[in-house]
This record gives C-alpha cells, sequence and structure tokens, in this order.
C-alpha cells in the first residue's frame, strides 16, 4: 500500500490524532467512556494502521517485536505490581485505598473530610495504575497477533503449488 | 412511537440484513467487511441502550481491531469460501433449537428499565450509589471493573496476555524475514513451511530449531 498516495497522506495525519485520542481515553475513563482496555486497542490500531499503510518493516523498526512481546507481559505485572504494593502499604491486594497513606491510621478520627479527599485520590491513583496495565498490554497484544498474521506467508495448499510455483 | 423505537427497529433490520448477507457471501472479504458492518450496528444499539461504555469497546474491537486481524488472516488463505458439502441439516436443526431455548431463557428476565427488576433493587443501591461518594470516580462502569472487580478484570488482563502467547506460539515459530510488497515475496514460498524456516537466521531465532523438531 505504499503507492497509494492519499492513504499515505491521510494516515499520516491521522496516526498522530489516533494516538492522541487513545492517551485521552485512557486518562479520562474515570470520568467517560473508556478505560484501558478501550485506550489500548485504539493505540493498538494506530500503530497497526502505520503498519498496513508503511510496511511491517517500517513498523517493526518504530516498535520492534521483541519490546511489543515485552510490553505484553509488562501490563500484566503492572497491574498485579499494583496489588503488591497495596499490600506493602497497608491494605488486601488491589485495596486501592491503602494507597491514601499510613496517616489516616494514625488518626482515625481526625478530618474526615480531609479523609475523603484522600480516599478518592487513592482510588484514582489506583485505578489508574491499573488501567495503565490494563492498556499496555491490551495495545501489545494487538500489535503482536497482528504482528503474527501479517509477518506470516501465505501457505499454498499442495494442489495449487505447481500452478502458482511459475508466475 | 418513540425514537428509541424507531431507532432499535431500524438496527435490529439492518444487523439481520448482515448477518444473512455474511452467511450468504462466499467472498470471505465482503463476509468480513459484513462483520465489521455488524459490529458497527451493535454498537449503535449498545449506545440506544445507554452503555456507552460496551459501544466503545464493541466499535473499537469489533469494528476494528478484529476486521483488520480477519484480513490479515484473510491474505494468508484463499478469498473464496470452500463448496460445503452435503446438507448440515442437523447442524441447523441444533442450532435452531439453540436458539429456541435462548429465546424462551429471555421471557423469565425484567424488561429492559423495569424499575421492579432484581438488579435495581440489591446491585445499583450496593454499587452504583457509593461508587461517587467513596471512590470520587464518576464514570461507575470504571469504578465496577477496575476497583469493586479488580480480580475480574486482573484475570481478564491475564487471560489477554494468555491469547497472544498462544498466537504467538502458534504462528511465530516460522516467522519470515518481514516484507513490504507481500506480492513480490508470495512465489518464492511456495514450498511450504519448512522452506521457509531457513531464512530465519538473525539471532534470536538461533534457539529455536528444538521447538520445531518438537512439533
Amino acid at each position: 500500500m505504499k503507492n497509494h498516495f492519499i492513504l499515505r497522506v491521510v494516515s499520516k495525519a491521522l496516526i498522530p490524532l489516533i494516538l492522541l485520542f487513545a492517551f485521552y481515553v485512557q486518562f479520562h475513563g474515570d470520568y467517560g467512556p473508556g478505560g484501558g482496555f478501550q485506550a489500548g486497542v485504539i493505540l493498538g490500531s494506530g500503530f497497526i494502521l502505520y503498519a498496513l499503510v508503511f510496511g511491517l518493516k517500517n513498523a517493526e523498526r518504530v516498535t520492534p517485536a521483541r519490546v511489543v512481546e515485552t510490553l505484553c507481559a509488562l501490563g500484566v505485572l503492572i497491574y498485579a505490581g499494583t496489588g503488591i504494593a497495596t499490600l506493602f502499604y497497608g491494605g488486601n491486594f488491589l485495596e486501592y485505598g491503602a494507597f491514601h497513606g499510613v496517616a489516616w491510621h494514625a488518626h482515625p478520627t481526625a478530618e474526615q473530610a480531609h479523609h475523603f479527599e484522600h480516599m478518592h485520590h487513592a482510588q484514582h491513583l489506583g485505578i489508574n495504575l491499573v488501567e495503565v496495565g490494563v492498556g499496555t498490554t491490551v495495545t501489545a497484544v494487538m500489535m503482536t497477533v497482528f504482528y503474527a498474521f501479517a509477518g506470516r506467508k501465505r501457505v499454498e495448499p499442495p494442489a495449487a503449488k505447481t500452478a502458482e510455483s511459475n508466475p | 412511537m418513540s425514537l428509541d423505537l424507531v431507532l432499535d427497529a431500524a438496527l435490529f433490520a439492518f444487523l439481520i440484513v448482515m448477518a444473512i448477507g455474511m452467511i450468504r457471501e462466499k467472498n470471505l472479504f465482503a463476509a468480513v467487511m459484513l462483520s465489521g458492518i455488524f459490529s458497527l450496528l451493535s454498537a449503535g444499539l449498545y449506545v440506544v441502550m445507554d452503555a456507552v461504555d460496551v459501544a466503545f469497546t464493541e466499535a473499537a474491537v469489533g469494528a476494528g481491531i478484529s476486521t483488520v486481524l480477519m484480513v490479515a488472516a484473510l491474505a494468508l488463505t484463499k478469498t473464496e469460501e470452500k463448496e460445503s458439502e452435503g446438507q448440515p441439516l442437523l447442524a441447523a436443526m441444533v442450532c435452531f433449537m439453540t436458539g429456541l431455548v435462548l429465546v424462551y431463557a429471555t421471557l423469565d428476565m425484567p424488561t429492559i428499565g423495569d424499575p421492579n427488576g432484581p438488579i435495581h433493587h440489591h446491585m445499583a443501591p450496593e454499587f452504583l450509589m457509593p461508587s461517587y461518594e467513596q471512590m470520587g470516580v464518576q464514570n461507575f462502569v470504571t469504578t465496577v471493573l477496575a476497583s469493586f472487580r479488580g480480580y475480574d478484570t486482573m484475570g481478564e488482563t491475564t487471560v489477554v496476555l494468555a491469547a497472544a502467547v498462544g498466537v504467538l506460539l502458534l504462528l511465530r515459530s516460522d516467522r519470515p524475514e518481514p516484507v513490504d510488497g507481500r506480492d513480490e515475496a508470495r512465489p518464492s514460498l511456495s514450498d511450504g513451511r519448512d522452506e521457509a524456516r531457513p531464512s530465519l537466521s538473525d539471532g534470536r531465532d538461533e534457539a529455536r530449531p528444538s521447538l520445531s523438531g518438537d512439533a
């Protein structure tokens, strides 16, 4: 598709917007529709569009398959790591409230309003961390699956082999 | 007649048309495109039902990524569907009966938006109402997914990772050099997949022959 001039120009203009929109969906998921999964799919499709138009070779120069495969696992690690971190802050696994710090436990009765604010911040932090994990994994998995399919070549059935081997 | 009803009827009518089109279409490329439109229409239905998060996911995954992946898979195979032999009457009967059972199951469900539905009696008050109060997060879908059901979402993320691992194990073992013009490269691999393997001598695939030997 390298020779399609319109496709190249339009996708060059669209890809930055797609990537930006993905990050908007990622970090605005608390307030509007969206979240890590949708953001991951959009981000991944931005890269896939690049690979479709400019070729797999160029795409692999931007995002090497090896890096993408590492990111697949890294996202799950971020998610689970958030859970481990809440354990270290004295909460249960994935209990984001623990992020509000040890301060509140020391003064359980003081500043109830303040407490709620802290809890909200803690929840936002936890949810955002976890969503970043989801987004990373989903982006990387979508790209990995695409790379895996696009990197293969057509396997001709044995019957058609003789017919097609002489182009 | 409310606008919602008109929209629902139109979208469902188009869905049925798309489904019949997909069944009857012998050209696989056209069938993939129709399935993309099918997903987009269902995304529209979800929007009508006020499930914007689901609609978002359906539009991005169903109409976007999976269409692209299907096209990528189509590049590896034929574009025409193989003629099926015989009359799959038994399969048709099984599908029909399953459909009937599903329709029968919906008869017990409360109508959409029914305030007496069980969902509005113990789920909504416990999960939706305190969402903003306790969490400070406006979108309660995010709260439910990431906070209340954090374990579930972690499991789902792991499932997505497992899918990638499965695809890699199945497809990457004989990964050829990435090529730009796929058409130029095609005639050279008419000898089947084993011939393509020696070309992967770029270091990281050195260790792999033992894998392919087991398979």
